[in-house]
């Protein structure tokens, strides 16, 4: 019960996009498909699951005055793992995705769930915080790209839903992302009432 | 805001004489979808009870938006660009006076964007049908190709500048007759809806500057025929004087005048898009509350020191 609140809790309630607004970036940069922005979801969910269970277990050992650069290293070798396994088994996400793949290091999602979770609780908790926090910023980037994609081309994960050359081009550009994004976080906040 | 709807109307009949059905139908389109969104998102999502229909606003972004349209454009591109202009533009940040943005360029800008080909495919002015209409290059697109190619003989096709202040050439519903929106604006100077600074700062600039890329290198055109082409009459009377997206001030509508007339000639001659009043007015608007702040007027009873 108490694994399932940590859970729901980073889905609605401290969702990372549509509550605590971080990792902004990969959010606005990533966003441009569903499928492109459910590929970026999952592998900062599989950095931050591993990168929560290990930094709560090492939050003993670590100084407190060097805690920040432990985490940092701690991240980045997953990271860099990551980003190889990507490039061995799913090629052409990481074309797509490329360099924001390397830029999860320094996601202030991840740094942040260290700090305020990670660091202060056990590793299983951290493990679920982990699964929840990942699933609400996927859930969320999903429905940016989804909806970025179906305005902009009239296709949703590929399929097109109706013509192209009826879609609006600006979704699919950089001031698309900044214009659903804001209203998807006014939408949600109405009807989530967070 | 009905006196800058009364100025429009030289303009509105010029553009009913040069593209006659087509013009009735945008503007009609577009007025009445502005007025619509702005009665449905007060009414029924913002849930307000006093309806602000009645103050002209929305009829003036209809019309203005409707003028920066070409007269073949399909009605569901007119009624997404006037739900983006009143819904986006202007009720997200709270309705009138609170906009940072002039809503009707916000429309044409997302339009602009959004559908390239449908936004600058023009029709020639003097046919008087909907749809299926001959369309042909703008003066702009012209000066484009000259700058590009470094072929001052490509400005031969250009109409002449009789041609381009009465309305006689491509363009956009309010762009062609720079005549009748001139009118306009001496009708709304008299009545004091508007000071001189912006629109004669934002000619003036564009002239200047129009005039020495001129004389250094012919394959620009000259001052007088860039001043007419494009939406820059329009813009610089009756879309970069809009009260609550201009600086308050005397000095400071000039600094924002000067800032558009010079954004303009940069991304009409070195941009990617011909057309760069509607740009460069919407980026002074953001840069508009910067100026408010620094630009004060002096206080009354205050001792110079």
């Amino acid at each position: 019960m108490k694994y399932l609140k940590i859970l729901f809790n980073g889905i609605l309630k401290e969702n990372p996009t549509f509550v605590l607004l971080l990792g902004m970036c990969p959010t606005l940069g990533t966003t441009s498909s569903a499928i492109n922005g459910m590929s970026m979801g999952l592998a900062t969910m599989a950095v931050l699951i591993f990168s929560n269970f290990i930094i709560s277990c090492i939050k003993s050992l670590v100084p407190d005055m060097v805690r920040i650069p432990s985490y940092i290293v701690v991240i980045a070798s997953l990271v860099t793992a990551l980003q190889m396994f990507m490039q061995a088994f799913t090629p052409e996400v990481y074309k797509t995705l490329g360099l924001f793949i390397p830029l999860i290091v320094v996601n202030c999602i991840i740094l942040g769930r260290a700090e305020a979770f990670a660091a202060k609780n056990g590793p299983v908790e951290s493990i679920f915080d982990g699964i929840g926090i990942g699933l609400g910023f996927t859930i969320a980037l999903t429905l940016l790209g989804g909806i970025r994609e179906l305005l902009g081309t009239g296709k949703l994960f590929g399929a097109t839903l109706y013509p192209e050359n009826y879609g609006m081009l600006l979704f699919v550009l950089a001031p698309g992302a900044f214009i659903a994004l804001g209203y998807l976080i006014a939408v949600v906040k109405k009807v989530a009432k967070i | 805001m009905y006196g800058v709807c009364i100025a429009l109307l030289p303009a509105l009949l010029a553009s009913l004489y040069f593209f006659g059905l087509g013009s009735a139908i945008v503007l009609a389109t577009s007025v009445v979808a502005c007025v619509f969104f702005e009665w449905a998102i007060t009414r029924f999502i913002l849930g307000r009870e006093r309806l602000t229909i009645c103050d002209g606003s929305a009829v003036l972004t209809g019309l203005l938006l409707g003028f920066n349209l070409p007269s073949n454009l399909p009605l569901w591109i007119i009624i997404i660009g006037a739900f983006v202009a009143i819904g986006v533009g202007k009720l997200t940040f709270g309705g009138l006076g609170s906009n940072p943005f002039n809503p009707a360029l916000v429309g044409r800008v997302f339009l602009l964007i959004s559908f390239p080909v449908q936004m600058t495919s023009w029709p020639v002015s003097g046919q008087l049908g909907y749809a299926d209409v001959e369309t042909a290059a703008t003066p702009l697109a012209i000066m484009k190709t000259a700058i590009k190619s470094g072929d001052a003989s490509v400005l031969e096709d250009l109409p002449s500048s009789f041609d381009m202040l009465v309305g006689q050439t491509g363009g956009s519903l309010g762009e062609v007759s720079a005549i009748c929106l001139l009118l306009g604006c001496c009708f709304m100077l008299w009545r004091k809806i508007i000071t001189w600074h912006i629109p004669v700062s934002i000619l003036g600039t564009v002239f200047v500057l129009a005039g020495i890329f001129h004389l250094i290198e012919p394959s620009y055109a000259n001052p007088v025929q860039v001043i007419l082409s494009g939406g820059l009459v329009l813009g610089a009377c009756f879309m970069a004087t809009d009260y609550v997206t201009s600086p308050m001030t005397a000095k400071g509508q000039i600094i924002y005048g000067v800032a558009i007339g010079v954004l303009t000639v940069l991304i009409r001659d070195f941009g990617a898009y011909p057309e760069g009043m509607s740009f460069a007015i919407l980026i002074m608007n953001g840069f508009t509350p910067l100026i408010n702040t620094y630009v004060k007027p002096k206080r009354f009873g205050e001792v110079k020191k």
